[in-house]
């Protein structure tokens, strides 16, 4: 049942011939790679050459050499309690471990790579059985089911790791199914489809080849459970007593554990061994398909774990008289702000480049930008909630007279709780799955009233963002409401404190128009009822329109304009406002030229 | 002339989930043509159906009645080795330039993909890769690069490259556009109208956004819970809107200038308060 | 929540009875020459035959099979070919052996992984090295030598617990104690690298989703996002996993009852299993099945309150 397995991996391997190499290439280059596979062959071969390097029958007891120690002669690792050659036993041992190896995890990734490739690729009703079946299989007792079934495995190991390959192969099918259908819905299986590519060449071009990299390491880390199961089951007793492997020979020792402990040490450290190449080699094979670039998300999301409130002032100097005096006037006002984050070769990348800007109360700034000009990071620092790895730096941040920076985390989250709050971009994604709309507004409030306040207050302020069942909505999950709606919870939860400073970032960029149009109209009149500063962050230029005040224009991290929102329209003075705003599809020209006839100016 | 590609009453809805649960009808009988070198615009909000139309036509979603009829040949139920030669004539450029190209291959791959699948030999589908990447505006030695070495609107030059490729009459543009900046928005447009110009290929345009809409598309088609409310002349359909649903549209889609747009939400909110008196 | 458990006792159902219908008629079918084996080689034909008929070996497998469910349905189990004794009783007798090395296994798997994943997601640093430190050991060393290791430290070497051997609860909670929790321990390791990577992976996960910005923009303290928010986002698939690795948590028993001689149900089974006792392995593997079907409906009980979505479904 092996065989079809690897011919399988290699046939896969010969479709993409020149990244194969590239991988394993990867591998040995790197000395972690390189020293498992020097180990694993290295491993095998004394497997292979077990009949010239044995010095003795594995199986001949000598009552002689009973216990002998290590280094005696012809016994160079010594004898067992019955006079066996360890040496010898450990060499046989080797064949029978990477013989279960290759059944276990050869069982598996045949059984479970077929059956989710068709399942995955096929789908419908089939996929419904064959997901139900393994699912089922996936919850049967393994070790029970290979214990009772002695009679028909007969006991020997080869037939039991058969056995336990069935039993672990759904791990291997839920892998390669939810990949094939992770890949069948990427668009550019559609588009080969459209393209004229036969369903073969999908799977062998597009399918296969995201798949392979994940099957081979599975099956690495099956090959080590396969060896210690095999182990384990001879250490019970099943199957041969006397035939040597690790097992037994573990075994022998326990029962010896008190008169020679060192002979427990041969088989672990041999066993030890192996598993730690296989899982290295893994690993390193891993490694080697994400290639460089793929270290970066990783360490990206192992510091996120971390709490993300952090601003660390570089360079915070001491107000000056002539800062504080229109600190007054201006509701925020942040001077020379610098966000940076590391590059993999130690050096920072720095995304907002000293930008200054001033919100007055009661204004609306838009602040544009195309997407990676900075735009969300200046807000974010605003908020304090960049990634922890971000280091922002200003001479001045402040708000509403207090500074934003040099803040303990929890002065800043009580600001946050108050004085500045947030509108974010998807609605859905921006409510925690788990509790229903009111207690998640209900929690927002707490802070500063009782619990039967915040409902009524959580209540009212569903009313007021036009939601007509508040009571109903209130007792709801975020599943059960629409999107649209989802937006108006969201600004419920962002005006409940009523704060001096809104910040929206895209609030409107997931909605339908006609949704857009109605928050669009929410937010104006709440601006107006709580005469809140509110810094609008937006790419569309039809919602700063219809909005703001005034508009910052980014670009690459600096701000390269700013002023009154007719002036920036119509009389833009920055050569990159003015190629913004003239990329703006002009509503008064409608394309008239007939099909393929006449020569129209368009932009 | 007669049209290239011909809707005629499309029903399509997707299996529910379990046994009994009702299928959701997506295309409650839509009728539509395209003629040859024309773009229609197709417009509409999230689950409108828009995008599964343009899906229809590509043979990726089965209508359940209705037919499709394409250069007079009926294609609704082609097989799939009718499609493969459908290929040659109906081509596609999705909306997210990120997941539509394999991230695996190489552009040159990409490119001559279709070729191949075609039946040409590589090595002469690899030489068109060159004239492909030149009519798109990117630099030859693109070929032997990755996706991810390419932008957004790059990206979406690969696309049209690729869809290019094989000389088809039609091609399905779901949102191309939506996900790319301002400036590279424009340019991807104006090189999709030289393209029409050069080669007289039709294009079915589906967008959510009016404006590009009215910048590309000879004729709008206005869709609504899976039924065309409005099919006319681009000026028509936005400037004198026949439909109510039309009208909402326009008048929810915000315009780039600050005292228009005042007039167009004054005019929305009589709109809607009008609809609701009445 | 109610058609939701009805389908997952529905699925326990389909379960015992594939699991065990695969047995019997393996085992039952299998025409192992039980009663030779019982009576010796010196027994003559006419004494097997006998026999045989006596255990009702030579009727139709099918109606061997239908007797045997219409037994299991009055709660009986058949009685061992060796001892007589019944089944089910050698099974009870057995059970709280099994029982209190492999829930105490699952409960210091559960909180263990839980504080490590939750320690590690917040904070990182040792508890990652930590984390990384166990699951490269248990990749490494097989189960059996693990325990041995343990065994050789923790009992022969430093004399802490009993190296063999089982107290019952009421003789002395105490004793009871020493005797069942180095192999809980030990069951337990393999459980906790792979359930706390897990539960630390989903926290990360989930602490860099939108909502939880979100919920940092309203004020809300880092404590409250992190247990009451990520955490119950998580545990989802925490379950899963767990589910999985309690049915592996009991197979794993076999090997520990063996080690520490605990005359548990694993050993009961390997017993049986030895001797071909045909009515004891079934009924093994019918408790077997059956344990595994109501702890994972504990847990999808536990899942279903923390997350509304199965709930309603």
């Amino acid at each position: 049942m092996t065989t079809p397995s690897i011919g399988q991996t290699t046939d896969v391997g010969a479709a993409n011939a020149p990244k194969r190499i590239g991988a394993f290439r990867r591998i040995i280059s790197t000395p972690l790679g390189l020293f498992s596979v020097i180990i694993l062959l290295s491993i095998v071969m004394l497997g292979i050459l077990e009949p010239v390097l044995r010095g003795h029958d594995p199986n001949t007891a000598e009552l002689s050499a009973i216990n002998a120690p290590p280094g005696t002669p012809g016994y160079f690792l010594g004898a067992d309690q019955n006079g066996r050659d360890i040496w010898s036993r450990v060499l046989a041992s080797i064949n029978v471990s990477v013989i279960s190896a290759l059944i276990g995890s050869g069982v598996a990734v045949a059984i479970g790579s077929i059956f989710g490739l068709i399942s995955g690729y096929i789908g419908k009703r089939l996929d419904g059985v064959l997901a139900w079946l393994f699912s089922l299989l996936m919850t049967f007792p393994a070790m029970i089911l290979i214990m009772v079934l002695q009679p028909i495995t007969g006991g020997t190991y080869q037939t039991m790791m058969a056995l336990f390959g069935i039993f672990i192969s759904p791990g291997i099918f839920w892998l390669v199914r939810n990949l094939v259908i992770g890949v069948k819905n990427e668009l550019y299986v559609d588009a080969a489809k459209v393209s004229g590519l036969s369903n073969r060449r999908i799977l062998s071009r597009h399918v296969l080849y995201v798949v392979r990299g994940p099957i081979i390491i599975s099956a690495a880390f099956m090959a080590t459970a396969a060896i210690g199961i095999q182990a384990g089951l001879a250490f019970l007793g099943f199957g041969s007593g006397q035939d040597a492997n690790f097992g037994t020979m573990t075994g022998d020792a326990f029962l010896n554990i008190y008169r020679a402990p060192l002979q427990l040490l041969w088989p672990s450290l041999f066993l030890a061994l192996m598993n730690a190449a296989l899982v290295l080699l893994g690993n390193a094979y891993r490694d080697a398909l994400a290639g460089p670039q793929a270290v970066a998300p990783r360490q990206k999301k192992k510091q996120s774990a971390a709490k993300l409130e952090v601003t660390k002032p570089l360079e915070a100097h001491p107000q000056s008289a002539e800062v504080s005096a229109s600190a007054r006037a201006e509701l925020l006002s942040v001077r020379n702000l610098r966000v940076s984050y590391p590059n993999l070769d130690g050096t920072r990348k720095e995304v907002v480049k000293g930008t200054s800007l001033f919100i007055r109360p009661g204004e609306i700034v838009g602040l544009v930008g195309e997407s990676g000009s900075g735009k969300s990071q200046t807000a974010f620092s605003i908020l304090g909630l960049l990634p922890k790895q971000a280091e922002v730096s200003a001479d001045v941040m402040n708000l509403a007279g207090d500074s934003l920076l040099q803040q303990d985390g929890k002065l800043l989250r009580r600001m946050r709780g108050s004085v500045i709050s947030y509108i974010p971009q998807e609605p859905m994604s921006n409510l925690d799955p788990s509790f229903t709309i009111g207690s998640q507004l209900v929690e927002g409030l707490r802070a500063s009233m009782s619990k039967k306040e915040a409902k009524e207050t959580a209540l009212a302020l569903l009313a007021r963002v036009g939601i007509t069942d508040p009571e109903r909505t209130f007792k709801s999950y975020p599943h059960q409401i629409s999107g649209g709606m989802a937006q108006r919870v969201l600004i419920a939860g962002a005006v409940a404190p009523r704060p001096k400073l809104l910040i929206a970032d895209e609030p409107t960029t997931a909605l339908d128009v006609t949704v857009q149009a109605e928050i669009l109209d929410l937010l104006r009149d709440l601006q107006g009822e709580l005469g809140m500063g509110v810094l609008l962050v937006t790419h569309n230029f039809g919602v700063v329109a219809d909005l703001c005040d005034r508009v910052l224009v980014m670009r690459d991290g600096e701000i390269v304009e700013g002023g009154h929102v007719r002036t920036i329209f119509r009389n833009p003075s920055h050569p990159y406002t003015q190629e913004l705003i003239s990329s703006i599809l002009d509503e008064a020209t409608v394309r008239t030229d007939p099909e393929l006839v006449g020569v129209k100016e368009h932009k | 002339m007669n049209p290239l590609l011909q809707v005629s009453k499309l029903r399509l809805s997707y299996p529910g989930r379990g046994f009994r649960s009702a299928a959701p009808e997506v295309l409650r009988g839509v009728s539509l043509d395209i003629a040859p070198g024309e773009t229609v615009g197709l417009v509409g909000e999230s689950g409108s159906g828009k995008t599964t139309l343009g899906r229809a036509v590509l043979g990726l979603a089965a209508p359940t009645s209705g037919s499709i009829t394409f250069d007079g040949n009926d294609i609704t139920a082609a097989s799939q080795r009718e499609r493969r030669k459908l290929a040659r004539d109906i081509q596609v450029v999705f909306q997210d330039p990120y997941t539509s190209l394999n991230p695996a291959l190489q552009i040159a791959d990409i490119l001559s993909e279709p070729l191949i699948a075609q039946g040409q030999k590589p090595a002469d589908a690899r030489r068109s890769v060159t004239a492909l990447l030149d009519k798109v505006g990117l630099p030859a030695d693109s070929a032997a690069r990755y996706p991810r070495e390419f932008s957004g609107g790059q990206r979406q030059r690969i696309a049209i490259a690729r869809a290019l490729a094989l000389q088809p009459r039609l091609i399905v543009c779901d949102e191309p556009v939506s996900a790319l900046d301002l400036t590279t928005q424009a340019r991807i447009l104006d090189l999709l109208i030289d393209l029409q110009r050069e080669t007289g290929v039709a294009y079915l345009f589906i967008t959510h956004d009016l404006s590009v809409v009215r910048h590309i598309s000879h004729r709008i088609a206005v869709m609504f819970r899976g039924e065309l409310v409005e099919t006319g002349p681009t000026a028509q359909v936005t400037e004198e809107p026949e439909s109510n649903y039309t009208r909402r549209l326009v008048l929810a889609s915000p315009t780039a200038d600050p005292d228009r747009q005042r007039q167009r939400r004054e005019a929305r909110r009589m709109l809607s308060h009008s609809a609701s008196t009445t | 929540m109610i058609p939701f458990l009805l389908r997952r006792v529905g699925a326990g159902l389909v379960l015992i009875t594939v699991v065990t219908a695969i047995t019997f008629f393996l085992t039952y079918g299998a025409n192992i020459p039980v009663a030779r084996n019982i009576l010796g080689p010196a027994a003559s034909q006419e004494q097997i035959d006998i026999l045989n008929g006596q255990l009702g070996l030579n009727r139709p497998i099918l109606e061997q099979y239908f007797a045997w469910i219409a037994g299991v349905l009055q709660g009986d189990l058949g009685r061992s070919y060796y001892t007589s004794e019944p089944v089910v009783h050698a099974l009870a007798s057995r059970l709280p052996v099994t029982l209190s090395v492999v829930l105490l296994s699952a409960a210091i798997t559960l909180t263990v992984s839980i504080w490590l994943g939750v320690v590690g997601a917040a904070r990182g640093g040792v508890v990652d090295a930590i984390l990384q430190g166990i699951s490269t050991i248990t990749f490494v060393f097989p189960a059996i030598i693990l325990a041995i290791a343990m065994v050789y430290v923790f009992a022969i070497s430093l004399k802490l617990v009993p190296a063999v051997g089982y107290t019952s609860f009421d003789h002395s909670p105490g004793q009871w104690f020493a005797s069942v929790i180095l192999p809980a321990i030990i069951l337990s390791i393999g459980g906790i690298a792979a359930l706390a990577a897990q539960i630390r992976g989903s926290l990360v996960d989930e602490l860099s989703k939108d909502y939880v910005r979100t919920l940092r923009s309203r004020g809300v303290s880092e404590r409250s996002i992190l247990l009451k928010h990520a955490l119950r986002n998580a545990s989802g698939p925490g379950f899963t996993t767990f589910s999985l690795q309690f049915i592996s948590l009991f197979g794993a028993s076999l090997f520990i009852e063996k080690i520490f001689a605990l005359p548990g149900y694993g050993t009961y089974g390997f017993n049986a299993t030895m001797q071909f006792d045909l009515p004891a392995m079934l009924g093994v593997t019918l408790f077997g099945v059956g344990l595994v079907v109501v702890m994972n409906l504990v847990i999808d009980i536990a899942s279903g309150w923390l997350n509304p979505k199965v709930r309603m479904s």
